[in-house]
Protein backbone atom coordinates (compact mmCIF):
# COMPACT_ATOMS: atom_id res chain seq x y z
CA UNK A 1 0.00 0.00 0.00
CA UNK A 2 3.26 2.66 0.37
CA UNK A 3 3.95 1.91 -2.84
CA UNK A 4 0.20 2.76 -4.25
CA UNK A 5 0.11 6.30 -2.14
CA UNK A 6 3.79 6.94 -3.06
CA UNK A 7 3.05 6.27 -6.82
CA UNK A 8 -0.22 8.34 -6.60
CA UNK A 9 1.61 11.76 -4.83
CA UNK A 10 2.82 12.83 -8.03
CA UNK A 11 0.72 15.21 -10.32
CA UNK A 12 2.49 13.55 -13.50
CA UNK A 13 1.58 10.28 -12.52
CA UNK A 14 -1.81 11.05 -11.70
CA UNK A 15 -1.99 12.58 -15.39
CA UNK A 16 -0.66 9.30 -16.85
CA UNK A 17 -3.95 7.31 -14.89
CA UNK A 18 -6.15 10.18 -16.35
CA UNK A 19 -5.00 9.54 -19.69
CA UNK A 20 -5.24 5.62 -19.85
CA UNK A 21 -8.88 6.45 -17.87
CA UNK A 22 -9.33 8.04 -20.85
CA UNK A 23 -7.73 5.57 -23.59
CA UNK A 24 -7.24 2.06 -22.01
CA UNK A 25 -4.50 0.12 -23.79
CA UNK A 26 -2.06 2.78 -25.14
CA UNK A 27 1.70 2.26 -26.00
CA UNK A 28 4.57 4.30 -24.28
CA UNK A 29 4.63 6.41 -27.73
CA UNK A 30 0.66 7.29 -28.08
CA UNK A 31 1.04 7.63 -24.03
CA UNK A 32 3.87 10.32 -24.91
CA UNK A 33 1.82 12.44 -27.34
CA UNK A 34 -0.73 13.03 -24.56
CA UNK A 35 1.55 14.46 -21.89
CA UNK A 36 4.39 17.09 -21.55
CA UNK A 37 7.07 14.45 -20.99
CA UNK A 38 9.80 12.88 -22.61
CA UNK A 39 10.10 9.01 -22.96
CA UNK A 40 12.51 8.74 -20.66
CA UNK A 41 10.77 10.69 -17.91
CA UNK A 42 6.96 8.88 -19.24
CA UNK A 43 9.09 5.52 -18.55
CA UNK A 44 10.05 6.04 -14.76
CA UNK A 45 6.62 6.99 -13.82
CA UNK A 46 5.21 3.76 -15.65
CA UNK A 47 8.18 1.92 -13.77
CA UNK A 48 6.47 3.25 -10.36
CA UNK A 49 2.95 2.62 -11.48
CA UNK A 50 3.34 -1.00 -12.34
CA UNK A 51 5.38 -1.30 -9.22
CA UNK A 52 2.08 -0.22 -7.04
CA UNK A 53 -0.10 -2.36 -9.47
CA UNK A 54 -1.87 0.57 -10.70
CA UNK A 55 -1.09 0.48 -13.99
CA UNK A 56 -0.62 -3.19 -16.12
CA UNK A 57 1.39 -3.80 -19.00
CA UNK A 58 0.45 -6.92 -21.95
CA UNK A 59 2.34 -7.73 -25.34
CA UNK A 60 0.45 -7.22 -27.69
CA UNK A 61 2.80 -8.41 -30.84
CA UNK A 62 5.85 -6.14 -30.62
CA UNK A 63 3.37 -3.63 -29.09
CA UNK A 64 3.51 -3.07 -25.28
CA UNK A 65 0.45 -1.77 -24.45
CA UNK A 66 -0.18 -0.27 -20.61
CA UNK A 67 -3.76 -0.48 -19.03
CA UNK A 68 -4.78 1.67 -15.86
CA UNK A 69 -5.77 -1.07 -12.77
CA UNK A 70 -8.25 0.82 -10.22
CA UNK A 71 -7.80 -2.36 -7.93
CA UNK A 72 -5.25 -1.27 -5.41
CA UNK A 73 -7.34 1.79 -4.96
CA UNK A 74 -10.71 0.30 -4.45
CA UNK A 75 -8.68 -1.91 -1.63
CA UNK A 76 -7.70 1.58 -0.14
CA UNK A 77 -11.06 2.79 -0.51
CA UNK A 78 -12.84 -0.93 1.16
CA UNK A 79 -10.11 -0.22 4.05
CA UNK A 80 -11.15 3.35 5.26
CA UNK A 81 -14.94 3.73 3.87
CA UNK A 82 -17.28 1.03 5.68
CA UNK A 83 -20.37 0.09 4.41
CA UNK A 84 -22.99 2.33 6.20
CA UNK A 85 -20.54 5.40 5.03
CA UNK A 86 -20.17 4.21 1.55
CA UNK A 87 -24.27 5.64 0.53
CA UNK A 88 -23.29 8.59 2.59
CA UNK A 89 -20.69 9.83 0.96
CA UNK A 90 -22.30 8.51 -2.68
CA UNK A 91 -25.33 11.07 -1.29
CA UNK A 92 -22.78 14.13 -0.77
CA UNK A 93 -20.96 13.34 -3.90
CA UNK A 94 -23.84 13.28 -5.64
CA UNK A 95 -24.73 17.26 -3.97
CA UNK A 96 -21.53 18.41 -5.06
CA UNK A 97 -21.53 17.11 -8.62
CA UNK A 98 -25.00 18.66 -8.91
CA UNK A 99 -24.40 21.98 -8.02
CA UNK A 100 -21.39 22.18 -9.10
CA UNK A 101 -22.34 21.15 -12.21
CA UNK A 102 -25.62 23.94 -11.79
CA UNK A 103 -22.98 26.88 -11.64
CA UNK A 104 -21.29 26.19 -14.29
CA UNK A 105 -24.22 26.76 -16.83
CA UNK B 1 -7.31 1.77 -34.23
CA UNK B 2 -9.38 0.27 -31.59
CA UNK B 3 -12.84 -0.12 -31.54
CA UNK B 4 -13.79 -1.70 -29.02
CA UNK B 5 -13.08 -1.04 -25.50
CA UNK B 6 -10.69 -3.31 -23.27
CA UNK B 7 -9.64 -3.32 -19.78
CA UNK B 8 -6.92 -5.32 -18.05
CA UNK B 9 -7.15 -5.72 -13.82
CA UNK B 10 -4.69 -7.52 -11.51
CA UNK B 11 -5.14 -8.36 -7.64
CA UNK B 12 -2.04 -10.27 -6.56
CA UNK B 13 -3.55 -12.60 -3.29
CA UNK B 14 -1.41 -14.54 -0.79
CA UNK B 15 -3.45 -17.80 -1.69
CA UNK B 16 -2.81 -20.69 -3.76
CA UNK B 17 -3.86 -20.97 -7.45
CA UNK B 18 -6.03 -23.83 -6.90
CA UNK B 19 -7.88 -21.98 -3.97
CA UNK B 20 -8.07 -18.95 -6.75
CA UNK B 21 -9.87 -20.73 -9.43
CA UNK B 22 -12.23 -22.43 -7.12
CA UNK B 23 -13.41 -19.31 -5.99
CA UNK B 24 -14.13 -17.80 -9.84
CA UNK B 25 -16.22 -21.31 -10.70
CA UNK B 26 -17.95 -22.25 -7.36
CA UNK B 27 -21.61 -20.76 -6.80
CA UNK B 28 -21.18 -21.25 -2.99
CA UNK B 29 -17.39 -19.24 -3.00
CA UNK B 30 -18.63 -16.34 -6.01
CA UNK B 31 -22.03 -15.86 -3.33
CA UNK B 32 -19.49 -14.68 -0.86
CA UNK B 33 -17.73 -11.56 -2.83
CA UNK B 34 -19.63 -11.41 -5.65
CA UNK B 35 -23.05 -12.16 -4.06
CA UNK B 36 -24.11 -13.59 -7.45
CA UNK B 37 -23.57 -17.28 -8.44
CA UNK B 38 -21.60 -18.41 -11.39
CA UNK B 39 -23.46 -21.69 -12.28
CA UNK B 40 -22.06 -24.13 -15.32
CA UNK B 41 -19.87 -27.62 -15.40
CA UNK B 42 -17.17 -25.62 -16.74
CA UNK B 43 -17.02 -27.76 -19.91
CA UNK B 44 -15.92 -26.05 -22.74
CA UNK B 45 -18.25 -25.48 -25.36
CA UNK B 46 -21.05 -25.42 -22.06
CA UNK B 47 -23.12 -22.31 -21.09
CA UNK B 48 -22.79 -20.46 -17.88
CA UNK B 49 -25.05 -17.96 -15.90
CA UNK B 50 -24.73 -15.66 -13.29
CA UNK B 51 -27.58 -14.83 -11.32
CA UNK B 52 -27.91 -13.07 -8.16
CA UNK B 53 -27.90 -13.94 -4.90
CA UNK B 54 -30.63 -11.86 -3.58
CA UNK B 55 -33.54 -12.86 -5.68
CA UNK B 56 -32.15 -15.14 -8.02
CA UNK B 57 -32.73 -13.32 -11.21
CA UNK B 58 -30.17 -14.00 -14.06
CA UNK B 59 -28.16 -11.39 -14.80
CA UNK B 60 -25.70 -12.26 -17.12
CA UNK B 61 -25.23 -15.34 -19.38
CA UNK B 62 -22.15 -17.04 -22.03
CA UNK B 63 -20.30 -20.18 -22.74
CA UNK B 64 -17.29 -21.46 -21.21
CA UNK B 65 -14.59 -20.84 -24.37
CA UNK B 66 -11.26 -22.05 -22.95
CA UNK B 67 -10.49 -24.04 -19.60
CA UNK B 68 -6.94 -24.98 -18.21
CA UNK B 69 -7.95 -25.13 -14.32
CA UNK B 70 -6.00 -23.94 -12.46
CA UNK B 71 -4.89 -21.70 -14.57
CA UNK B 72 -6.68 -20.51 -17.15
CA UNK B 73 -10.62 -19.90 -17.92
CA UNK B 74 -11.93 -18.20 -21.03
CA UNK B 75 -16.09 -17.38 -21.13
CA UNK B 76 -17.87 -15.14 -23.40
CA UNK B 77 -20.26 -12.85 -21.20
CA UNK B 78 -23.31 -11.13 -22.37
CA UNK B 79 -26.79 -10.05 -21.01
CA UNK B 80 -29.73 -12.72 -21.06
CA UNK B 81 -31.54 -10.52 -23.70
CA UNK B 82 -28.30 -10.52 -25.82
CA UNK B 83 -28.07 -14.40 -25.49
CA UNK B 84 -28.43 -15.55 -29.07
CA UNK B 85 -26.81 -11.99 -30.78
CA UNK B 86 -23.13 -13.43 -30.88
CA UNK B 87 -22.02 -9.55 -31.70
CA UNK B 88 -23.21 -8.21 -28.58
CA UNK B 89 -21.25 -10.84 -26.50
CA UNK B 90 -17.85 -9.60 -24.87
CA UNK B 91 -15.12 -12.19 -23.99
CA UNK B 92 -13.85 -12.29 -19.97
CA UNK B 93 -9.92 -14.70 -19.31
CA UNK B 94 -8.73 -15.28 -16.30
CA UNK B 95 -5.28 -16.03 -15.68
CA UNK B 96 -4.18 -17.30 -12.18
CA UNK B 97 -0.43 -17.50 -11.94
CA UNK B 98 1.64 -18.28 -9.09
CA UNK B 99 4.22 -15.91 -7.70
CA UNK B 100 7.00 -16.00 -5.34
CA UNK B 101 4.67 -14.40 -2.45
CA UNK B 102 1.07 -14.53 -3.92
CA UNK B 103 -1.01 -15.14 -6.39
CA UNK B 104 -1.56 -12.98 -9.53
CA UNK B 105 -4.75 -13.02 -11.06
CA UNK B 106 -4.76 -11.08 -14.20
CA UNK B 107 -8.98 -10.38 -15.69
CA UNK B 108 -8.97 -9.09 -19.34
CA UNK B 109 -11.98 -8.25 -20.22
CA UNK B 110 -12.33 -6.97 -24.55
CA UNK B 111 -14.70 -7.15 -27.28
CA UNK B 112 -16.71 -4.44 -25.28
CA UNK B 113 -18.69 -1.80 -26.79
CA UNK B 114 -17.57 1.72 -25.66
CA UNK B 115 -20.06 3.60 -23.67
CA UNK B 116 -22.55 0.64 -23.55
CA UNK B 117 -24.20 -0.48 -20.51
CA UNK B 118 -21.92 -3.69 -20.15
CA UNK B 119 -19.10 -1.18 -20.61
CA UNK B 120 -19.53 1.00 -17.94
CA UNK B 121 -21.16 -1.73 -15.25
CA UNK B 122 -18.04 -3.59 -16.11
CA UNK B 123 -15.74 -0.54 -15.32
CA UNK B 124 -17.56 -0.16 -12.06
CA UNK B 125 -17.67 -3.87 -11.08
CA UNK B 126 -14.39 -5.59 -11.33
CA UNK B 127 -12.56 -3.23 -9.08
CA UNK B 128 -14.91 -4.04 -6.69
CA UNK B 129 -15.91 -7.47 -6.84
CA UNK B 130 -12.03 -8.64 -6.99
CA UNK B 131 -10.80 -6.54 -3.92
CA UNK B 132 -13.42 -8.13 -2.19
CA UNK B 133 -11.99 -12.14 -4.19
CA UNK B 134 -8.89 -11.00 -1.70
CA UNK B 135 -10.30 -9.75 1.00
CA UNK B 136 -12.26 -12.74 1.18
CA UNK B 137 -9.46 -15.08 0.44
CA UNK B 138 -6.85 -13.36 2.33
CA UNK B 139 -9.27 -13.08 5.98
CA UNK B 140 -11.57 -15.50 5.49
CA UNK B 141 -14.55 -13.23 5.00
CA UNK B 142 -15.41 -10.92 2.73
CA UNK B 143 -17.41 -7.45 2.72
CA UNK B 144 -20.99 -7.47 3.12
CA UNK B 145 -22.30 -8.13 -0.14
CA UNK B 146 -26.00 -6.44 0.11
CA UNK B 147 -23.55 -3.02 0.26
CA UNK B 148 -21.03 -4.15 -1.60
CA UNK B 149 -22.73 -2.61 -5.17
CA UNK B 150 -24.68 0.02 -3.79
CA UNK B 151 -21.89 2.68 -4.62
CA UNK B 152 -20.72 1.09 -7.61
CA UNK B 153 -24.15 0.26 -9.14
CA UNK B 154 -24.79 4.30 -9.79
Amino acid sequence: MDKVFKALADPSRRKLLDVLRTDNGQTLGELCQHLDMSRQAATKHLKLLEAANLVVTVWRGREKLHYLNPVPIHEIYERWIGKFERQRLRALYDLKEGLEKNYEK
Amino acid sequence: MKNKAEFVYVTYIHSTVEKVFDALTAPEMTRKYWAHLNVSDWKVGSPWKHEDANDGQLRLVGKVLEKDPPKRLVISWAFPADKDNEAKHTRVTFLVEPGPNAVRLTVTHEELEPGSDMDKGIRRGWPVVLSNLKTLLETGSAMDTKTLFAFSKK
